[in-house]
């Protein structure tokens, strides 16, 4: 068993004094892949942007341990460097600020963290266009301005593209498969299977079998009403497509 | 109040202090101009806060201040102005120092042939001076043009031939040097693009020490029939400084102006430009503003669509930090028979800060009926959602800040046509940090 990366004891968490999450349990060890499903609104997104640390979600109560250390005492910026990556459901588009500038920024701002190598432009352009292809994204979105007037599709992309390039220990994409044509899904499958090394792991949040044909998870998970409610293997994934969560509601009502 | 009495007697200082530095030469003409715009300076005093269109902007420190005479100092080399030296003009370069030309400092032996670019002294008689030389500033109607026109002590002058192209950015640069006491200075522009000429223009202003002054600048510019002109303006005085400065723009038929105005500097600044646009007349007005600590700077600029079938574009950008104040007053005139006018004026303000501020006017005197006159404004922080984006990928609070500042100003920064200016003005606006909050640990 690989070591654990993420300890997630009941969280709880409200934004704009709204309780949201109620008593999250979760734990991932590196080489494991992670899905998380359930009904929209049920706090799936809260949960992914509270781990990256969005400043709206205030947590009341549990706590979260990453590699070992308490997660909430790292700004969002120390997460990303400690090697927690969220691709957002919806990234945000950033005129006038240039994806090459910001993918290099990005990278050498984690590489001086590592004390790896930084790079020059030059010398990132080589490594970003290797990444490109990863994801099949043309040369011509590193000259534009991030996200901005990107296709749905390319948006997903290139938060594959910065994924690849930040290679984090544990990768929480948030709904990266949804809008996705079936050659991008597989885009964003080989990307995060590329990323599965021994001592990574990754949280996917998804609402559809579909991207799990492509990426096999160890557990699949259901989040209902701010709580994971359910946890099985690929199978359960597969009864959710068929069944839907009704059935899931009838069993929870049996009282723990 | 005596603050009244201070004004003038400031005033009078300065007035003293330049008469007894008179330009080296001039016509009969000029002198008489002279004299009767001093005469007019005393008469209209120092605007005061009752007056509207200076509302915003209190001009009692300028006037509390003790203008004293320029003591005599050693030449200026050029290793202490190599920081404001552009590449792209290094043989294209007119050098002011305090107000006077400084041929040692200058370099002009990359002009084509047939353009004039001379100082007062070298051509004191030039037909020029007498067509164009406060023709288009109406001294008699602002005080700082009538000092200004009363005190100057050289004038900065370009003729660009009709049918020339100057491929080069021609850069006048005016630099003030540091002084015991404070001083006043008059920079003056004449420019003049012949028929279906080309240039670009770096009027610029920056100083040698963080001193108190007073740059009171003119520049008057002509576009003939069909000529293109790209005029960059940069102000980076000392931040004590005070900077006042008027432009006086006429676009001819047919004729390209694109501006393109960057404040840094001054601790109090106001820049007034007045374009005129005839017939089939293009310009396209670009204005940033980044200012900090207790910076006040006050743009009130005048579109005036005076024939028919023009077309304007005014894009006016404030970043506004810590204590510091904009003031932006954007007037488009549409005169009656200025039909199929397309004018189109944005202000967009960021705020860096709780207590910075921003008066943002926008005024229109549509006249003519058949016009397309589009106006926006808006005043704005950092987006939560994009710093926090930028965040997510283990960029530092203060850098994201400083890309995301930037990305706001980018649009503007990234027109600009020379590239070591263009990369100068990208630092400085990657490198400005939020004082008061701690720097990235290394
Ligand atoms: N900033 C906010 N203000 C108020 N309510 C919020 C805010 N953010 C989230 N919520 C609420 O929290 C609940 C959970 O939202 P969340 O986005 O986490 O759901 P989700 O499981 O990701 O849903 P989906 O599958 O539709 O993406 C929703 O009811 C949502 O309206
Ligand atoms: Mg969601």
């Amino acid at each position: 068993m690989g070591k654990l990366l993420l300890e997630v004891r009941d969280l709880h968490a409200s934004v704009a004094g709204v309780e949201i999450l109620k008593g999250v349990n979760l734990g991932v060890r590196a080489g494991e892949v992670h899905a998380i499903m359930g009904p929209n609104g049920s706090g799936k997104s809260t949960f992914s942007k509270l781990l990256a640390g969005h400043p709206a979600y205030s947590v009341t109560r549990g706590e979260v341990l990453f590699q070992g250390a308490n997660l909430f005492a790292l700004s969002a910026e120390e997460r990303a460097r400690a090697g927690l990556f969220l691709a957002f459901q919806y990234p945000v588009e950033i005129p006038g600020v240039s994806n090459a500038a910001f993918l290099r920024l990005a990278y050498n701002t984690l590489q001086k963290q590592r004390g790896g190598e930084e790079l020059d432009p030059l010398e990132f352009d080589d490594l970003a266009r290797e990444k490109l292809k990863l994801v099949d994204m043309d040369e011509s979105f590193l000259q534009r301005s991030v996200n901005a007037g990107f296709s749905g599709g390319e948006k997903k992309r290139n938060e594959i593209l910065q994924m690849a390039l930040l290679d984090p220990a544990l990768a929480v994409l948030d709904e990266t498969d949804s809008g996705l044509d079936i050659d991008a899904l597989r885009v964003v499958a080989d990307g995060v299977n590329k990323l599965l090394k021994p001592g990574n792991a990754v949280l996917l949040v998804t609402h559809y079998q579909r991207l799990l044909d492509y990426i096999t998870p160890h557990f699949v998970h259901v989040m209902e009403d701010g709580r994971i409610v359910k946890t099985g293997d690929k199978e359960l994934a597969k009864q959710l497509e068929q069944r839907g969560y009704d059935w899931l509601r009838d069993d929870a009502a049996v009282p723990a | 109040m005596n603050t009244g009495r201070n004004i003038q007697a400031g005033l009078m200082h300065s007035l003293l202090q330049t008469l007894a530095q008179p330009p080296a030469s001039g016509t009969e003409a000029l002198r008489d101009l002279r004299a009767q715009a001093l005469v007019r300076a005393q008469a209209l005093g120092l605007p005061g806060a009752r007056d509207e269109e200076w509302r915003f902007t209190d001009l009692s420190a300028l006037g509390n201040l003790d203008f004293k005479p320029a003591a005599a100092q050693g030449p200026v080399t050029e290793a202490d102005i190599q920081r404001f030296i552009l590449q792209e003009a290094h043989a294209s370069r007119l050098v002011f120092i305090d107000g006077v030309y400084a041929p040692p400092l200058s370099a002009l032996h990359g002009l084509p042939q047939g353009v004039l670019a001379a100082s007062l002294a070298e051509a004191p008689a030039h037909p020029l001076l007498h067509a164009y030389l406060s023709r288009q500033v109406d001294w008699r109607k602002g005080v700082f043009a009538a000092l200004n026109t009363g005190l100057f002590r050289d004038v900065a002058l370009l003729v660009i031939p009709s049918q020339t192209e100057i491929s080069a950015p021609v850069h006048l640069l005016f630099i003030t040097r540091a002084h015991h006491a404070a001083h006043a200075v008059h920079p003056r522009c004449l420019v003049l693009a012949e028929a279906h000429s080309q240039c670009t223009l770096i009027e610029d202003y920056a100083s040698l020490a963080e001193d108190v002054y007073f740059n009171n600048a003119v520049t008057e510019i002509t576009l003939q029939q069909s000529a293109r002109l790209r005029h960059i303006r940069l102000q980076r005085d000392s931040r004590a400084a005070f900077h006042i400065a008027g432009a006086a723009v006429s676009v001819a038929r047919g004729a390209h102006y694109h501006a393109s105005s960057v404040t840094l500097g001054a601790r109090l600044s106001r820049y007034s430009p007045v374009i005129t646009l005839e017939q089939d007349a293009e310009c396209v007005l670009d204005g940033l503003v980044m200012i900090a600590g207790r910076q006040l700077a006050d743009t009130h600029s005048i579109v005036d669509h005076a024939q028919p079938h023009a077309k304007s574009r005014q894009t006016h950008k404030c970043i506004v930090d810590e204590g510091a104040h904009a003031v932006f007053n954007g007037k488009v005139i549409v005169h009656k028979d200025a039909q199929l006018t397309d004018a189109a004026q944005e202000s967009r303000t960021l705020l860096l800060s709780d207590k910075a501020r921003v008066n943002v006017k926008p005024e229109l005197q549509i006249l003519a009926d058949d016009v397309k006159c589009a106006h926006g404004a808006t005043v704005g922080q950092l987006e939560d959602e994009e710093l926090f984006y930028l965040k997510s990928r283990g960029i530092g609070e203060t850098q994201a800040r400083n890309l995301l500042t930037y990305a706001f100003a980018a649009e503007l920064i990234e027109r600009i046509p020379a590239d070591s200016l263009k990369t100068s003005l990208r630092e400085a606006v990657l490198q400005r940090t939020h004082s008061g909050q701690v720097l990235e640990p290394a």
